[in-house]
């Protein structure tokens, strides 16, 4: 099989079978439905492998071919085609293989539920969608690709859409991509404009000759074009990945089901930014401005998100918080020029995360689907498979040295401490108070669902058991490169030039080949010396007062909470976003909505276009209707005269 | 003199002939309750005419026309190109038919053997290269439709509207045939491309324009154009649903058929005459057909209102030179397709003894529904050319073609009007989905049918990837003309 | 152009003059009587001197128009009798072609019941 049938396999597999799951979900039936959509999505997963298997053999080189002319308007052509390298291998064989774990997965959490081909639809397409995004060889499918997981995440956050919750959080995961895509889509039309071309090769080639280039926006200042179409371009990102202050939408997202919560908030959608940013690095790399922005922002969302998870009792959403974080870390690690790092840690992350996602998942079906974890402990002894497997997300999760996330989060670390860009110390040091806020949220987490007294009624604890196996395989399937598979790749990926091929980076900014020359001798040698780092000792930290609060001392935390009641509240309110968009931004907009309404729209529109030229068509239709009145002898009249007067006009004119 | 070999282009022809007169047998010895197979033979039919249609087609083999029957009977890419289109098209309406008259319980033979007649008029229509071939093909479709229209012989409006079509199809008919003859008349022979040659040099005469204005008149009634539309709401309302769907698809195509055979191939010389007649009723129909749908309640009318509406853009198309045709041609493709599938809702939300031809039957439909709600949204905003549908591209097209030939007023017009028309088709939504349903009756219809229409609606947005490819073709068979 | 028309107008001419003088022959020189056989209903069910807007059966349309039918394709016979000899096999083969629509057609009235009254 060749490399383009290949890619067409794995990318169109999935849309054909969310066609079937969709179109013809009775006919099919439920396990009808499953299978084809398993089916096809492992097909791509096990293709998927094996192209990354090609890539780190050394087998394969990156491919890059249009397979589709879709349209072609002047100078511009816009295509279907593919990119893959490197960089597209290890996005396609995270994405397919968290999906299909998430389709077994689903089998059990959704077994009940009317919609079920329903949402075995939905997650194929959207496995489509977020393969079509990351294969993109132009601007056009990437933003195709884009908008199709934008949609697919619309619908299944509405999934249950007759709970008002879910849709109000729909609407504003909606909204707020719409804010993102708006900046995206000024990025594209600025490349376009400065490029000419929507092909990532003849742009990414252009590139250099760009540096220079220039743009008046507002007034006489002139804006570097590089940094302008970069900030524009990570304006998307942030709306998709979830950065502050674009981040607003993820936690509600967490009212879809637990599956989609995963698929989408852990391994795949989220990391559409990210990938983005570093598919764009001849671009970023081009603009020093841009990227300590990225970089900044990235900052901002890993320490002061983590610190709102904190205060969570959903255990969705605390986990989602943590997401926030550890996407924010990805982002720093975009900004200081660590691309190979950030998708490292993308990697690895899209492995516990999902991990954690599931477990909580697993929790919530055995509490029947209540997720406040005030109401929860002592789950361990019922739950035995659950638990061991959220300890392994929880310790790769704070990085935990030699399992997967203490390498590609210390990489990060270190990365942001060498750099020297522009407020890279601020970012460094919120990246590493970060540690100890991830260490805190993540124990806390651990120990009130599963340690200590159980505090969930009478009929729950009765019905307590652990999950099916269909649930527990991919808790147990996720645990194992959750551990191992750091450990396995730090080498190739960072230091090795596995993605040379893919990432540009300028030598000035290589902070990554840093860290290979001078902290990094061999992978155990690297776990080792993590035992005398400071982000170990703040972990630990992180561990000792989440077990001193919730495990020994559980009154203290109704203290601190008391103590510390004005920064409690400004966690609760989430540092006020919502509110803040909530009264200003929504309500602004429905307030000038309704002025507009009642001015333009019942004056002017209604009053006097909609209305007034109704009333002049009635009139004049009332004139004509006497003429479509039924009788036959009028329309052949009509006729006779038309013709008529088509002769008076045409040939005796 | 005729050789057996020249049959062998006019193999789909008289395949359909065959068949239809297959099924008119068979279906006198079947049981009105069991037509299943009637339709089956009539799918059939259209499967392998199109088989034997495209197996001269194959990749890398440059396709030669053929002309038989003495110059009467062409072969050409444009012909086959529509032909192809017209069998699809079929293949929905035996459907959607089948849908139909089984909830009437009046599933009988004939029908299907008058769809194939007509099919075959269709063929004829397309293929004709000599005017009086044109004219039997174009006799043998509208007497065919004479009879579908009036099928249902207890129901008094449609024997009226089979009464008003056959009268003023009559009064069409005797004119454009005197327009034929005022031609030939003048030229003295009446093959498509000897016209062309022959009136060379002379356009000004005034037999040929006279014979020219006759002649659009035919065209302009087939179609559907203000101001020869006086016959296609009634006809539209007054038919049986499955008729209505028949009549505002595969013989909307023959009709440009017949247009460009007319216009295009044969008179070319004449062009400035012509154009600016199609412009007139472009415009006429664009302004017509929109505003009188604005104020109506039934949806059939609605469709036939649009229909003028869109049969307008389709002329205005023919206005803007070799693109334009093209562009014509593809408007014209999408626009049966959306045209079968609206219908097909109607169709398939009626009941025994309820036809769903109001607007207020859709209330609330997507309680109902949410399946079909959708489907009928995409349909109708694909009708009203909301982007990115497929409705959408193919106005674009027409609109960018007539502009480039400069008719900027003319396109100014349309696309005002456009506007002004999607106020209608936004009330169609509008009722499906903020408005409480009147009745929580299940919607009953058969596998296939549901299969045929989501396809149908979902045309509307697959045949974007496709768009380029459709288009070129459109370019490449017009320009082989 | 015109003047081939000629011949059309001098038919015209000599038809009209003819169907005239026949007329007015019948006139000057025939003896009329009427009689109860004369002025009863011709076969077509007509009354002979009636009201012209009147009703009357349908079942006459459908015998007439059959009829017209089958006395077209008899029509069609004789020309094609006369150049059979050119046209050879092909012509006689599509004319059997012709007659076994024209058969079908047949039958389908037949099996329909329109060739009986009731």
């Amino acid at each position: 099989m060749d490399m383009k049938t290949t890619l067409m396999i794995i990318a169109f597999a999935p849309l054909v079978a969310a066609a079937i799951a969709g179109l013809f979900g009775r006919q099919v039936g439920r396990i009808g439905a499953h299978t084809i959509t398993i089916g096809a999505v492992g097909l791509s997963c096990v293709l998927s492998v094996r192209v990354l298997l090609q890539f780190i053999n050394g087998e394969a080189t990156p491919f890059n071919e249009n397979l589709y002319t879709w349209m072609v308007t002047g100078d511009l052509s816009m295509h279907v085609g593919f990119m893959v390298d490197s960089l597209t291998a290890i996005m396609m064989t995270v994405v397919t293989f968290v999906s299909l774990m998430v389709h077994i997965y689903t089998i059990g959490y959704m077994s009940e539920d009317p919609g079920y081909q329903r949402f075995f639809s939905y997650i194929s397409l959207f496995t489509f969608a977020m393969l079509m995004l990351v294969m993109a060889n132009n601007f056009m499918q990437l933003f195709f690709g884009w908008e199709a997981v934008g949609l697919v995440s619309y619908l299944l956050i509405g999934f249950w859409y007759k709970k008002e919750t879910a849709i109000f959080a729909n609407m504003k995961a909606f909204l707020v991509n719409r804010v993102g895509d708006f900046g995206f889509l000024l990025g594209i039309g600025a490349v376009l404009m400065t490029f000419g071309t929507l092909d990532y090769v003849e742009v990414f080639n252009q590139a250099p000759q760009m540096a220079d280039k220039t743009i008046t926006i507002i007034g006489d200042n002139q804006w570097s074009m590089m940094t302008v179409i970069c900030i524009c371009l990570f304006i998307g990102a942030m709306g998709k990945s979830a950065q502050a202050p674009l981040h607003v939408w993820l936690p509600d997202s967490m009212e879809g089901p637990t599956p989609i919560s995963a698929l989408i908030h852990a391994a795949t959608m989220v990391t559409a930014g990210i990938f983005m940013v570093s598919r764009m690095s001849p671009l970023f790399e081009m603009s020093d401005t841009a990227l300590s922005f990225v970089m900044l922002i990235g900052a901002f969302t890993a320490f002061f998100m983590g610190l709102i998870g904190i205060v969570q009792n959903d255990i969705k959403r605390v986990i989602a918080y943590s997401t926030l974080s550890q996407l924010g870390y990805m982002t720093v690690a975009l900004g200081v020029s660590a691309y190979s790092a950030a998708i490292f840690h993308l990697m690895t992350h899209a492995f516990f995360k999902a991990l954690l996602f599931l477990g909580a998942g697993s929790v919530i079906i055995a509490m029947h689907h209540k997720q406040d974890m005030q109401e929860m402990g002592g789950l361990k002894k019922y739950m035995p498979i659950t638990f061991i497997t959220a300890w392994v997300g929880t310790l790769a999760l704070v990085g935990f040295p030699g399992l997967s996330g203490y390498f590609s989060k210390d990489a990060i670390i270190v990365a942001t401490g060498l750099s020297d860009r522009w407020g890279s110390d601020v970012a460094y040091i919120a990246v590493l108070l970060g540690v100890f806020v991830t260490s805190l949220y993540s124990f806390r987490l651990l120990y009130l669902t599963f340690h200590g007294k159980e505090r969930m009624d009478h009929h729950t604890k009765e019905h307590l058991h652990e999950s099916p196996w269909v649930v527990t395989l991919p808790l147990v399937l996720l645990a194992i490169p959750s551990i191992f598979i750091g450990w396995m790749t730090i080498e190739p990926l960072l230091f090795g030039g596995f993605m040379n091929d893919a990432i540009v980076v300028n030598p000035t900014n290589d902070v990554v080949k840093e860290i290979g020359l001078y902290h990094f001798d061999t992978t155990a040698g690297f776990a080792l010396h993590g035992f005398v780092t400071l982000p170990f000792y703040l972990m630990l930290a992180g561990f000792a007062v989440a077990t001193y609060i919730y495990m020994k001392n559980r009154a203290l935390a109704s203290t601190i909470k008391k103590q510390l009641a004005p920064i409690h509240r400004v966690l609760e309110n989430k540092y006020g976003f919502d509110a803040f968009n909530q009264k200003f931004i929504a309500g602004g907009s429905v307030k000038l909505g309704e002025a507009l309404w009642k001015w333009s729209d019942s004056k002017l529109i209604d009053g006097w276009i909609v209305n007034g030229s109704a009333k002049l068509i009635n009139k004049v239709s009332v004139g004509i209707r006497s003429i479509q009145s039924g009788y036959v002898f009028h329309y052949a009249l009509v006729m006779v005269v038309s013709v008529i007067v088509f002769i008076g006009i045409y040939v005796f004119k | 003199m005729f050789g057996w070999s020249e049959l062998v282009p006019a193999f789909p022809e008289i395949l359909v002939l065959s068949m239809a007169c297959v099924v008119l047998l068979v279906g006198l010895f079947t049981d009105k309750k069991k037509g299943g197979f009637i339709v089956f033979l009539s799918v059939i039919t259209m499967m392998f005419a199109a088989i034997l249609t495209l197996k001269d087609h194959v990749a890398g083999v440059e396709f030669t026309k053929t002309v038989i029957f003495n110059g009467t009977f062409i072969r050409d890419e444009f012909g086959d190109m529509l032909k192809v289109v017209v069998y699809l098209l079929m293949i929905s309406v035996f459907f959607y038919a089948k849908q139909y008259l089984r909830q009437h319980d009046n599933l009988q033979g004939e029908y299907f053997a008058l769809l194939l007649f007509a099919t075959l008029g269709i063929m004829v229509m397309i293929s004709g290269h000599n005017f009086i071939a044109l004219y039997l093909g174009l006799e043998l479709l509208a007497l065919s439709s004479y009879a579908l229209v009036a099928y249902n012989r207890n129901d008094l409006n449609g024997n009226e509207a089979a009464m008003k079509y056959f009268i003023l199809g009559a009064l069409a008919s005797g004119m454009l045939l005197y327009g034929m003859s005022l031609i030939y008349g003048a030229v003295g022979t009446l093959q498509i491309n000897e016209i062309s040659q022959a009136i060379a040099g002379q356009n000004n005469d005034m037999f040929l324009v006279l014979g020219l204005i006759f002649v659009i008149v035919g065209i302009g009634f087939k179609l559907g154009a203000a101001p020869f539309h006086m016959w296609v709401p009634d006809v539209y309302e007054g038919a049986p649903t499955a008729t209505t769907l028949f009549i505002a698809s595969a013989p909307k195509i023959a009709a440009f058929a017949l247009a460009v055979r007319i216009l295009g191939q044969s008179l070319d010389v004449l062009m400035i005459h012509w154009q600016s007649m199609l412009a007139t009723l472009a415009i006429v129909s664009i302004i017509v057909g929109n505003l009188f749908a604005l104020q109506q309640t039934n949806l059939k009318r609605l469709f036939a209102y649009s229909t003028i509406s869109h049969i307008g853009f389709m002329l205005l198309g023919l206005v803007g030179g070799a693109e334009g045709i093209a562009a014509s041609m593809f408007y014209i493709i999408v626009y049966t397709i959306m045209a079968v599938g609206g219908f097909g809702m109607i169709v398939l939300l009626s009941n025994k003894g309820m036809e769903a031809d109001q607007i207020a039957d859709f209330k609330g439909l997507n309680q109902r529904s949410g399946w079909y709600a959708f489907l009928m949204l995409l349909l109708v905003a694909s009708m009203a050319g909301f982007p990115p549908l497929i409705g959408f591209f193919s106005k674009l097209y027409v609109l960018k073609a007539v502009i480039d030939q400069g008719h900027i007023i003319l396109a100014a017009v349309a696309v005002i009007f456009a506007v002004i028309g999607a106020f209608y088709y936004l009330k169609i939504i509008k009722v499906m989905y903020f408005e409480e349903s009147e009745t929580d009756q299940a919607i009953d219809a058969s596998f296939d049918v549901k299969t045929v229409l989501s396809i149908n609606a979902l045309a509307q947005l697959g045949l974007l990837v496709l768009l380029p490819v459709l288009f070129q073709y459109c370019i490449r068979v017009t320009g082989s003309l | 152009m015109i003047a081939s028309y000629f011949p059309i107008l001098l038919f015209l001419a000599v038809a009209t003059g003819l169907g005239i003088a026949l007329m007015s022959l019948g006139l000057l020189f025939g003896t009329r009587k009427t009689n109860d056989e004369k002025i009863s209903a011709y076969e077509c069910g007509f009354e002979a001197f009636d009201d012209a807007h009147m009703k009357f059966d349908v079942r006459f349309y459908l015998v007439a128009i059959l009829f017209i039918i089958f006395d077209l394709e008899i029509a069609f016979l004789f020309p094609w009798s006369v150049v059979l000899e050119e046209l050879g096999g092909f012509g006689l083969v599509s004319m059997f072609i012709f007659l076994f629509l024209l058969v079908i057609g047949f039958i389908y009235e037949w099996k329909k019941g329109a060739l009986e009254w009731e």
